[in-house]
């Protein structure tokens, strides 16, 4: 047994209304490069969370067992303790601060009551030497690339003297040569006797580095896959991370009417000077009247990016190239209040961050993207607004006492409802929904796929931005699968299934 | 989060029941009118009646205007989630050029105030602009302004020091009452007329917005809390205005308050404007999504506020009949003071600027009160800065609680 560095056993860890981690076992070997895999939502996040103390000693069920003895992690620095490290996906340093700092910030080095500037930046240089970074460590962290300051971090967690380095999606947002790199150095830190696990969705990565695969699929260890022992195909690990029954049943669509396509993205290109990277190469897709194209792909793939330029809202980033066709008329989109009126409408996958104004009643969201219609003069007529706002909420179902009913205190199903109600008031030609039905529950889930299909009849055209597969192939006419910033395949829907669009989501150039 | 079943607000309730669901849904609001009568009757008792005297009341009508008018044009920069600190000076410095152009200029009254007014409208643009297109955060743009308008105000002031104002209209403005039909001997007719036509209004849109509610099944409270509270509405009213009639009538000042209140309340309340307002407040990456300019909603807010600074300016130079080099001077604190007594939210997105005026009152009984006492100016800003973080603290725990 003590050739395993951590046992995970029967871990199972629920949040209210869901079960999050459901009797998940997982076993690490020491010294090795263990892969977790699965979709979005399998659970990888979670198991890391719990591991690291994050979701502290009591608040899930069953054992992590670490170097041979059950360990009781209240939070983060108990594990860190220990010698567990974990970086994150979105990284954790100080910009303005210098290198060294950025190192030992948390747990400096003392001299007495002060600060040893002069050690902290001598074991700087060390611990760099180790990830093989070249840099002065009196510079300002800002002043690297997402890559560099990748390996800042595995640099810090080596100062820490880790002895297992969780590392979340770390090549997620590097270019190429930067992920060649770090997987080099997470190679050379197994030379050195540290163990690592590494989340990731790049299975052609995964596969070459990787001794061990773990797949989750829905909160359960689907299995582990030796790799040291033979080759393990990509499709294999792809089979064991979809293979799920639809639960989900979706609502026919009684008379499909498609008609020509009326929207069309050409060569659209956005580059992040942020990144240093395009987010979004050449994207070409086009909808038709009356269709619902879903547009797949995992987190970090470019679908939101995408949507949201389309919308005219570009945080950071900037369209080089392309062109947006309506009708055939080539549309000049600056800013939302354009794209509104050209007759695009964007529904939130952050319903309380970007979507509605909580501390607001259900008839001021509904009416808030059209205004327009409701002015006589420069008075707003409150008798047709609260008509308007009636009617949807009768037509849509939305369960509310009555329109001025503060949205902060809906369920998470009727808060959608009333974004829904109020991009529908706006009368758009294309509605882009991302992720519709994420964190509500089952039936208001059935209710939202009834009105897109009654959406649709009426000759509205959808979007539909999603990352649950089973979702997408059961609403879909047609869909594209993007990574990347790339679209990496398009699908109709006969041709679709599950294994044919993963395959697509993790293909990296 | 958990809904509200629909079948128990349909409910009857008896009516005890229902004042308490209505003092703990309206707590916030209450409290306020609460401690207004408090402070009113506290001052009324301690300073044997002189507090509750038609002449003070006309002189905390006027001590109160300029701040009115101030507090008025800062709740919308707070709903924004924004600050202005420079309104003090802003107002110091109009008021001084008002002065300058009546007096030494001899410019007629007419010319003077819409061009200060414009003055104004400048100063509001070029720190909106600074906030919305240069993106420097708000406080640091009006923490500039107050240098900037302070030191302007003593470099236009430092030859004459004092500027006395002689022209008989401009300072009529906030001394002067509204003119009277003479009808009846010692009591102005006017005045009285006014609070008659003031009383109908109220009654007449409150039972309009009644039966509109009611048309749509909304909850309305019940019968009987309703004319009590109409009633309650009318006796307050006509109490004042019947003290007032028999001294000298309605001042001025509090007309033009009025009017300011009555536009703005209906800017926010009736318009896509106003709408916009309280939505950038609430989420302002929401609004931009939604296809609202945030950008220029913040501007206009700013140029509002420079417009209102100077007619603040205005009343305040036009009440002490002179403009001197430090006029001004802590204005911005009642000002935002106001605002937060009355019920802005700390983290935006809500407040009524007719809430605002009764935190105005508040702010400025508690001077004039104090005043009448004798109580020293350092320790007045002592009890005012007590009453104000209270009233804030209590906002803040009221809205976690609900």
């Amino acid at each position: 047994m003590s050739d395993f560095i951590l046992q995970m056993k029967n871990i199972t860890k629920t949040f209210p209304g869901v079960r999050a981690l459901d009797n998940v076992n997982f076993d690490v070997k020491r010294g090795e490069i263990h892969c977790l895999v699965g979709e979005n939502g399998a659970g990888k996040s979670t198991l890391m969370k719990v591991l690291s103390g994050v979701y502290g000693y009591g608040t899930y069920d069953g054992d992590i067992v670490y170097n041979g003895e059950v360990q009781h992690f209240k939070g983060i620095a108990d594990s860190e303790e220990k010698g567990i490290g974990i970086i994150y996906q979105e990284l954790a340093l100080i910009p303005e601060l210098s290198v060294y700092e950025n190192i030992f910030f948390g747990h400096e080095i003392m001299n007495g009551k002060v600060i040893d500037w002069n050690e902290t930046i001598r074991r700087s240089g060390e611990v760099l030497k180790k990830v093989r970074l070249d840099i002065d460590p009196s510079a300002k962290v800002k002043n690297f690339g997402v890559g560099t300051q990748q390996l800042i971090e595995i640099a810090k967690a080596l100062s820490k003297n880790v002895k297992l380095l969780i590392l979340d999606e770390p090549t997620a947002s590097l270019n190429e040569d930067d992920s060649q790199n770090l997987l080099e150095i997470i190679r050379e830190l197994k030379e050195q006797g540290v163990t690592c696990i590494m989340i990731s969705h790049k299975l052609k990565e995964v596969t070459a580095i990787a001794d061990t695969i773990t797949v989750l699929r829905d909160g359960a260890t689907i299995c582990s896959m030796d790799v040291t022992a033979g080759k393990i195909d990509e499709n294999e690990i792809i089979r064991n991370m979809v293979g799920r029954e639809i639960t989900n049943i979706y609502p026919e669509r009684e008379n499909k009417n498609i008609g020509d396509v009326i929207f069309e993205i050409k060569d659209w290109t956005a580059y992040d000077p942020r990144k240093g990277r395009e987010i979004l190469h050449h994207v070409n897709i086009n909808v038709r009247k009356g269709e619902i194209v879903g547009l797949q792909g995992l987190m970090g793939a470019g679908r939101t990016e995408l949507a949201l330029s389309i919308f005219g809202n570009t945080p950071g980033y900037r369209i080089t190239e392309g062109e947006i066709c309506l009708e055939g008329k080539s549309l000049q989109i600056k800013n939302p209040r354009q794209s509104i009126s050209d007759g695009i409408a964007y529904v939130s996958e952050d319903r309380k961050g970007n979507g509605l104004i909580l501390i607001q009643d259900i008839k001021y969201n509904n009416t808030i993207a059209n205004l327009q219609e409701l002015v006589q003069g420069v008075v707003i007529n409150e008798n047709e607004e609260i008509k308007v706002a009636n009617y949807y909420k009768d037509s849509i179902n939305i369960k509310a006492p009555s329109i001025e009913q503060k949205v902060g205190n809906l369920s998470g199903g009727n808060q959608q409802k009333v974004q829904l109600a109020k991009w529908m008031f706006v009368h758009p030609k294309i509605l882009i929904l991302d992720e519709p039905t994420r964190g509500i529950d089952v039936g208001a889930k059935y209710e939202i796929y009834s009105l897109m299909n009654r959406l649709v009849e009426e000759g509205m055209s959808i979007i539909m931005i999603s990352s649950e597969l089973s979702e997408v192939l059961g609403m879909s006419d047609r869909l594209y699968v993007m990574s990347e910033g790339t679209i990496t395949g398009e699908l109709t829907r006969e041709e679709a299934t599950e294994e044919k669009v993963m395959a697509l989501a993790i293909k990296s150039e | 989060m958990a809904e509200i079943n629909e079948t128990a607000v349909e409910e009857k309730v008896s009516l005890g029941i229902e004042l308490k669901t209505l003092a703990k849904r309206n707590l916030r609001d209450y409290m306020m009118y609460i401690v207004l009568v408090a402070i009113v009757i506290f001052f009324s008792v301690v300073t044997g009646g002189k507090f509750i005297t038609a002449g003070n009341i006309t002189n905390l009508f006027n001590q109160a205007a300029y701040v009115a008018v101030l507090a008025i044009g800062m709740t919308l920069i707070l709903i924004l989630r924004q600050i202005d600190l420079s309104v003090g000076y802003v107002a110091g410095f109009s008021g001084a050029v008002a002065a300058i152009l009546l007096t030494n200029n001899n410019w007629p009254v007419f010319v003077v105030i819409p061009l200060v007014l414009l003055i104004g409208l400048c100063i509001g643009m070029y720190q909106g602009i600074l906030v919305t297109r240069v993106g420097v955060p708000a406080f640091v743009t009006t923490l500039a302004g107050m240098f900037i308008f302070r030191g302007l105000l003593g470099v236009i002031t430092s030859k004459s020091g004092t500027i006395v104002i002689k022209n008989e209209a401009f300072n009529t403005l906030n001394n002067g009452f509204i003119p009277d039909i003479p009808i009846f001997d010692g009591i102005h007719f006017m005045t009285i007329l006014i609070g008659i036509i003031a009383v109908i209004l109220v009654v007449f849109t409150q039972i309009r917005a009644r039966k509109n509610k009611e048309r749509y099944n909304f909850r309305v409270v019940s019968l009987p809390i309703f004319v009590t509270m109409l009633v309650l509405v009318s006796v307050v009213i006509m109490v004042i205005v019947t003290v007032l009639a028999k001294w000298r009538g309605i001042p001025w000042s509090a007309v033009i308050v009025a009017a300011i209140l009555l536009g703005y309340n209906f800017l926010l309340n009736k318009t896509k404007l106003g709408r916009y307002i309280y939505g950038i407040g609430g989420n302002d990456q929401a609004a931009e999504l939604s296809g609202v300019n945030v950008k220029n909603v913040m501007l206009f807010a700013f140029c509002s506020m420079g417009v209102l600074a100077s007619l603040a300016g205005i009343l305040y130079s036009s009440r002490l009949q002179s403009a001197t080099p430090q006029a001004g001077a802590a204005f911005e604190m009642d000002a935002i003071a106001s605002s937060y007594i009355g019920g802005v939210a700390v983290s935006g997105g809500v407040g009524k600027v007719t809430n605002t005026i009764i935190g105005t009152l508040v702010i400025m009984s508690l001077t004039n009160g104090m005043n009448l006492m004798g109580v020293d100016t350092f320790m007045q800003y002592v009890v005012k800065g007590i009453i104000f973080i209270l009233a804030v603290a209590f906002d803040v725990r009221t809205r976690k609680n609900n």
